[in-house]
């Protein structure tokens, strides 16, 4: 290093003690500690070869397993290499500091600077309350504002309006599959099931999400439900809203010995004959019935669309009627 | 580069950057900051390396995945796929999982992190309640600690749902239901978050910003807060060991804890890493893209939403109709239970001082969970009764692995959700109690010696103390600032292990430390043995600390006030 390089702060840094190499405080942790300079020694080498397998397994391909075994080996040696050599060959301690508190009770500031915040602030304060109007003036613009800053909220999907009322349902709606084709009467055994849509509706996401419905045989003839009178189940059809009424799941599971419907998510069950009303889980509505009706052809339409709104409750949707929805 | 010369070089280093900085009367302060050493405290730090690898594999998995709604016809690779309506979301995650070189590993990482890193906080929080950690003045650290779980557990509920697979999808189905079910604004609120009504096209891209940018940037910023709070106020401590309310006993940042925890860090890595590869989680490939009118038949969320999935599911069917409006049936586990269980926590730590009069000083050192039974009671009970409600999301599990109905296992789980935390509180209550009255409860145990009198019966006796049962707690030392170069980092002195004596560079003679008492096999085989056993993990002198008797000195341990380089490890 030439002269004209060197700093000279460098010259003034003041000496150091010399390390107090008799205490008993600074020696390692183990008494022997050639032991843990093997086990480190070992860890980091076995890090080391895991790495190498690593990327070996990386560039002739990968495998999953393999990579995620070598790095979690590689990883987890190295880290323990670095405990180890923390624990048993650095100096065992204990060592202390003080929480600092300088003559205080306790984390707090010591008067002067609390006195010196008060004024400081203080000042602040008065220089700005001296002119109240414009103070006034200055809260009205920024409450006015920051209510404003939410309108963007608005801006992110329009209101819902009637749409939680609707389906894509509606009188002599034909009743199809999700290819499109309609279902005649004489399709489906009874104790068979599918689930149907609205014509013209089958493929859009956005529709199924709210028009599915599940249709079941239920028997060879015509029966009432609570919900509806016997001519909304023609040659025992049975029709209801698939969309759980309670989290919006689909109830996708129908078991035809007891005919009843189960929705997969939380276990509510809806007893199928009364109307889809449950009957266990938490669940708190029947799933909405749709009334069916046979046309000319023999296919399946709805009479009207549902009498209520379908799936889970939200605020505006009111009260479920003692007596049901009757058309 | 020998050790001298790295010396030398580091020092123009680091003159150079205090030139510029004037940083060096705090970075040797926090050098030298003392971090107390305790198996319980590394739970937050599991939590924070957990974070840092959710970010990174986190980061890498954003190159790959498209958070887009649009469908196509699936034409790529995965054979089983093909022909189906997929979204560009399931898709990429798809492709990604199956055909880019290791980003399968990363992602089930990313997803395995995400796990471990609320169990994390769970069980921090757990460390925190339980040994009154959260008193002043740290009360301001566990609101903060209390918000990181929560915006971690929302985060992590959108993190698994934007793949858009079956399960998933069913997930946000839920998730636009719980919305709606907000009184008075529900509604609206689904509607904007969603764009319209549910399913709508931009969830996905949506939750996708909040994911990676919005809460990653809310729970960065609180962990910034959280962990400035910890270095401020310092940690807390157990009693014992000189530890006392105006100090703090521990390890040097530099280098003990320093290699403890980044040793930690890479292990929790090493762990997440080796999970991601051997241990397959969210096979979405196998669920198959989300439709909305199918459904997987076991549908259980990752488990920390599983209290809230089996709070969905013990509720009762109910629903309260007022005046032409509705109160759903999900309000009340879906929003009510959260929204009076975060305000609860969160005030907890004054609560707790307004019921103990306990608000007048700081608390620094932490109690024994047996010396609060009240406050261990009521952890236990409110624990047991989140614990039984995640149980209660596996209802359907529970019924198929024990044959029995359903509707026996959802009866039994509101039953015991009402009683078990009344019944594991008492429990807890008795056996805090119990143990105040166990007279050696912290100490070393000593062998039990049983004797047969003469008249047969037997007699239960403890062992008398053996050397080093009675030992001596070593005085804490402030970090000694030392010269290097005028002291051990001189001298390459090796003692072995036998105590044998060594000579010194310098040639001086050491003393020979006391030899290490040769354990016979009986020492061997009692318990708390003091022989030979216990080999690397004896860390206590078990001679009075003469084994470090004057000019002992020894070249293996890395002095704390020391640089890089630090003393000439030995030859």
């Amino acid at each position: 290093m030439s002269e004209h390089t060197r700093h000279p702060v460098q010259a003034q840094e003041p000496d150091l003690p010399p390390f107090p190499e008799d205490d008993p405080r600074l020696l390692p942790g183990v008494r022997h500690p050639w032991q843990a300079e093997v086990l480190v020694g070992v860890l980091f080498s076995l890090s080391f070869l895991s790495t190498v397998a690593l990327a070996t397994t990386y560039s002739v391909g990968g495998q999953p397993q393999l990579e995620g075994g070598f790095l979690g080996f590689a990883l987890a040696c190295l880290g323990a290499g670095m405990i180890s050599w923390g624990k048993y060959l650095m100096p065992r301690g204990p060592f202390v500091e003080d929480r600092e508190y300088e003559g205080r009770e306790d984390l707090e500031s010591n008067p002067e600077d609390r006195r010196s915040f008060i004024g400081s602030f203080g000042r602040g304060a008065v220089i700005v309350g001296r002119r109240p109007f414009l103070l006034g003036l200055l809260g009205m613009a920024g409450a006015a504002f920051s209510a404003v800053l939410i309108f963007p909220l608005r801006s992110l999907g329009p209101q819902p309006k009637l749409t939680l009322f609707k389906t894509n349902w509606g009188k002599g709606t034909l009743v199809v599959r999700e290819d499109g084709s309609p279902v005649n009467v004489a399709d489906m055994d009874v104790g068979s099931y599918m689930t149907v849509f609205p014509a013209g509706f089958e493929t859009d996401p956005n529709a199924q999400a709210i028009d599915q419905v599940i249709l079941i045989h239920v028997a060879a003839e015509p029966l009432p439900t609570r919900q509806g009178p016997a001519s909304w189940t023609p040659d025992g059809y049975f029709a209801f809203s698939k969309v759980c009424t309670h989290a919006g799941c689909p109830v996708s599971l129908y078991e035809a010995q007891t005919q009843q419907l189960l929705c997969p998510c939380h276990q509510s069950l809806f007893d199928i004959l009364i109307g889809a009303f449950p009957i266990f889980g938490p669940a708190p509505r029947p799933l909405p019935q749709l009334a069916l009706m046979v046309d000319s052809k023999g296919n399946l339409r709805s009479q009207h669309g549902f009498l209520e709104p379908i799936g889970p409750g939200f605020w505006e949707r009111g009260a479920y009627p003692k007596g049901g929805y009757r058309s | 580069m020998m050790p001298e010369q790295m010396l030398q070089q580091g020092g123009r280093l680091a003159r150079w950057g205090d030139d510029r900085l004037g940083a060096a009367h705090w970075v040797s302060k926090a050098l030298n900051k003392i971090f107390p050493d305790h198996w319980t405290f590394m739970m937050g730090e599991v939590a924070l390396y957990s974070f840092i690898i959710l970010i990174l594999t986190g980061i890498y998995l954003t190159f790959y995945f498209n958070p887009s709604l649009s469908t196509h016809i699936y034409n790529g690779p995965y054979k089983p796929l093909d022909g189906q309506v997929v979204t560009d979301a399931y898709a990429s995650t798809v492709n990604m999982s199956l055909y880019v070189r290791a980003a399968l590993v990363i992602r089930q990482m990313h997803h395995w992190a995400a796990d471990i890193f609320i169990a994390a906080i769970v069980v921090h929080m757990a460390r925190i309640f339980f040994t009154g950690a959260f008193r002043r003045p740290r009360e301001i650290n566990w609101v903060i600690g209390v918000l990181l779980l929560f915006t971690s557990l929302i985060n992590g509920y959108i993190g698994y749902s934007l793949p858009d697979d079956l399960i998933s999808g069913t997930g946000v189905r839920i998730m636009f239901s719980v919305i709606e079910a907000i009184p008075v604004v529900g509604s609206y609120l689904a509607f904007f978050i969603f764009g319209g009504n549910y399913p709508g096209t931009v969830w996905d891209g949506r939750l996708y910003v909040v994911h990676i940018l919005l809460l990653p940037g809310v729970i960065a910023g609180l962990l910034g807060a959280h962990l400035a709070l910890i270095w401020h106020q310092k940690h807390t401590q157990w009693p014992g060991k000189g530890a006392t309310e105006r100090n703090v006993v521990g390890s040097p940042v530099w280098p003990i804890f320093a290699f403890k925890s980044v040793g930690l860090q890479l292990m929790v890595w090493g762990v997440i890493a080796a999970l991601g590869g051997l241990a397959q989680i969210n096979p979405i490939w196998l669920y198959g893209p989300y439709i909305p009118y199918k459904v997987p038949y076991l549908v259980q969320p990752d488990w920390y939403m599983g209290w809230l999935d089996g709070a969905l599911r013990l509720m009762p069917s109910w629903e309260v109709n007022m005046q032409g409006h509705m109160i759903p049936n999900l309000f009340f586990p879906a929003i009510f239970l959260p929204g009076i269980t975060v305000p609860f926590l969160m005030a907890w730590p004054w609560l707790e001082a307004k019921f103990t009069k306990d608000n007048l000083r700081s608390h620094h050192l932490l109690e024994r969970p047996r010396d609060r039974p009240v406050r261990t009671a009521i952890g236990v009970a409110v624990f047991t009764f989140y614990a039984v409600l995640l149980l209660g999301s596996a209802t359907d599990l529970l019924a198929n692995f024990f044959s029995v109905s359903l509707n026996a296992v959802l009866w039994s789980l509101r039953m015991i959700l009402v009683f078990a935390p009344i019944a594991t509180g008492y429990l807890a209550w008795w056996l805090c109690k119990e143990a105040q009255r166990i007279p050696v409860a912290g100490r070393r145990p000593r062998a039990s010696i049983i004797m047969r009198s003469a008249s047969g019966g037997y007699v239960l006796r403890e062992s008398d103390p053996r050397p080093g049962d009675e030992h001596i707690e070593l005085e804490p030392m402030p970090v000694p600032r030392a010269d290097l170069s005028r002291g051990v980092g001189r001298q390459v002195i090796r003692v072995g292990g036998d105590g044998s004596p060594a000579l010194s560079e310098s040639g001086v003679l050491q003393a020979p430390r006391q030899p290490a008492p040769r354990p016979s096999l009986r020492d061997l085989l009692r318990p708390g043995g003091n022989g030979g056993l216990g080999g690397l993990r004896s860390r206590r002198p078990r001679n009075g600390g003469a084994d470090g008797g004057p000019g002992g000195g020894s070249g293996d341990g890395g002095p704390p006030g020391g640089g890089a380089g630090g003393p000439a490890a030995g030859g």
